[in-house]
């Protein structure tokens, strides 16, 4: 070892052990951000390293900084610009975004290095497999990244896209896959063979993340995150440098882990997202709902505004309604107005409340909702026999009372016992079945009420009802 | 198998064993930073994209060069910056928020 790569090696270490810690510190509240600054210094550590190591060994040309350059500060004035600007409802499909970059550039790096070596020489299986997992990887991470952002933000339906044949065309993906592999490992090297491997592997990125329903996406994000890890350890195999490994694998078993803790809190398994007909739910439960009417009181702003100016102790239960109508201003505005007038107020958080695990208190913390507000499960499901109010917003599958019975879609799924609080009101937008496609009775007891509206705009009326009942 | 693979394979092996040791039980609170925040560390890839800058010699290699240095970028910049937004939020002092709130 030259004294250069001595130091970069002892360099990229610390940056490695950086990582490690700063994942470790991530796991609670209270050191959470300290741990991703601590990971930040990793990061730049060894940029800076890479860069002295690139001066020191001279090889690069001028033309070679200037697009180096160029690429790096429009990349971080791009990322840093969005990362900005984001509202924190949008923030699921940025980090697909990110996610997707990601990968494409693991990609780009496998496909350099086939590149410049391809013409014919023969390489050893322990140069061209990395090349293949990097780039095949990398390639499945990009697109089905991409579509994953556009069904999150909307640009591309959220709802699962099939096509007559496509289980023909997936198993043609796949063997032109395999044939590129085979083709890369097993002959002198040439550009076709991988140009073939990265557009099976783009195409089989799209078909990956088409069929798959909107609701299951964060799981689908997460699980691309992994990959991309991998991707980008095994760029590290093909460029022999240790901290990609270290990090792309730290990344691609974390994301693996978090990804089933997910399903889990979900009570999906990833198999199941990713096989099983991609979250058709949404079909099966317009039908379900048509054919069972059930029995349910309607109710109206006027008189949820009475039932809350009156009350002492008042859960409300965000949902991924309240997500997606982005309301989470009105209900913010709605506690305060309780709490202000000696109304005791609670959130009751669902695991899987939100877009993905953890999002509805990201989104609660944006409008100032104070952290010990912010209920989880069990304390929550301890407080609701002393509620008077429980009102759930825009949530459905977390509050079915069927998850405690056997036999049904969502049996076993740990839920909020909103049923057992004195009056429940339900705001949604109609009576159709939650993502699960099963029939929720909570909305047919005798305690319940409903209110049939868009999360955003039903609160703003019950705001407006309920200053005038605290006003009188 | 050559020393070196072996070295990197080693690595590898301890790494996702690392990554799976330090993972487990994250409350559900800190999931979605978490996925951020390990987002992030894949920007890492950045470092890979300074390498084939150096050896780039040809206009299709300094074109991929310059994605490979666009796209590590946006992923390694934008990657901490959101998770910090994100973790910012829940460390925020009750006093400052309410002035905030004040202030709108």
């Amino acid at each position: 070892m030259s004294a250069l790569t001595t130091v970069a090696s002892l360099v990229y270490l610390i940056s490695a052990v950086c990582y490690v810690i700063g994942v470790h510190l991530m796991r609670s509240p209270k050191t959470a951000r300290r741990g991703n600054g601590l990971s930040a210094v990793g990061m730049f550590l060894a940029v800076i390293m890479i860069v002295i190591t690139i001066i020191a060994e001279g090889k690069i040309t001028g033309t070679g900084w200037v697009v180096l350059i160029l690429g790096l500060a429009l990349g971080v004035w791009y990322g840093v610009a969005r990362a900005r600007k984001v509202p924190m409802t949008d923030v699921p499909q940025l980090v697909s975004l990110f996610n997707a970059v990601g990968g494409g550039a693991a990609a780009v790096i496998g496909i350099f290095d086939y590149a410049v070596k391809a013409g014919g020489t023969h390489l050893s299986v322990a140069f061209s497999l990395p090349v293949l997992l990097d780039v095949i990887i990398g390639g499945i991470t990009f697109s089905g990244s991409l579509i994953a952002t556009g069904k999150l933000s909307g640009h591309v339906p959220g709802k699962p896209i099939t096509f007559p044949g496509a289980r023909l065309v997936n198993v043609l993906v796949v063997i032109a896959i395999l044939v590129a592999a085979w083709l890369m490992i097993g002959l002198p090297t040439n550009v076709w063979f991988m140009v073939l491997g990265l557009i099976a592997s783009l195409v089989f990125g799209l078909l990956m993340t088409l069929p798959i329903g909107g609701a299951d996406m964060p799981v689908v994000v997460s699980l691309l995150n992994a990959f991309t890890g991998l991707a980008v350890a095994f760029a590290g195999f093909v460029i022999d440098n240790q901290v990609l490994i270290i990090a792309g694998a730290l990344v691609g078993a974390a994301g693996t882990i978090l990804t089933l803790q997910m399903a889990d809190a979900m009570n999906r398994s990833v198999a199941n997202i990713l096989a099983g007909g991609f979250g058709t739910g949404d079909s099966n439960s317009s039908s379900a709902a048509d054919e069972t009417p059930v029995n349910v009181k309607e109710t109206s702003a006027d008189d949820i505004g009475l039932q809350l100016a009156y009350a002492n102790n008042v859960m409300i239960v965000p949902g991924y309604g309240l997500a997606a109508a982005q309301a989470q201003h009105e209900v913010a505005e709605l506690a305060k107005l309780l709490t202000d007038n000696g109304i005791n107020v609670n959130y009751a958080i669902h695991p899987v409340a939100g877009r993905m695990p953890g999002h509805m208190n990201v989104l609660l913390a944006d409008v100032n909702v104070p952290y010990d507000q912010m209920k989880q499960m069990e304390e929550a499901n301890s407080m609701f026999e002393n509620t008077d109010v429980s009102l759930v917003i825009g949530a459905n599958d977390v509050t079915n009372p069927l998850a405690r019975e056997s036999g049904n879609a969502i049996s076993g799924m740990p839920i909020l016992d909103v049923d057992k609080s004195k009056s429940v009101v339900v705001i949604k937008r109609s009576m159709s079945t939650g993502y699960a496609g099963v029939q929720n009775p909570l909305f047919s007891m005798d305690n319940t009420q409903m209110f049939f509206s868009d999360a955003k705009k039903g609160l703003a009326d019950i705001i407006a009802s309920t200053k005038e009942y605290i006003n009188q | 198998m050559s020393q070196e693979l072996y070295t990197n394979l080693a690595i590898f092996v301890m790494s996702l064993l690392v990554g799976f040791e330090v993972m487990s039980k994250i409350p559900s609170t800190l999931q979605t930073p978490m996925m951020s925040g390990a987002n992030a560390i894949h920007g890492v890839v950045v470092v890979g994209a300074f390498v084939i800058a150096a050896e780039a010699n040809s206009w299709i290699f300094y074109v991929l060069a310059f994605l490979g240095a666009f796209f590590a970028a946006v992923n390694v910049a934008g990657g901490y910056t959101v998770t910090d937004r994100m973790l910012g939020m829940f460390n925020r002092p009750k006093k400052s928020a309410s002035k905030e709130d004040e202030n709108k």
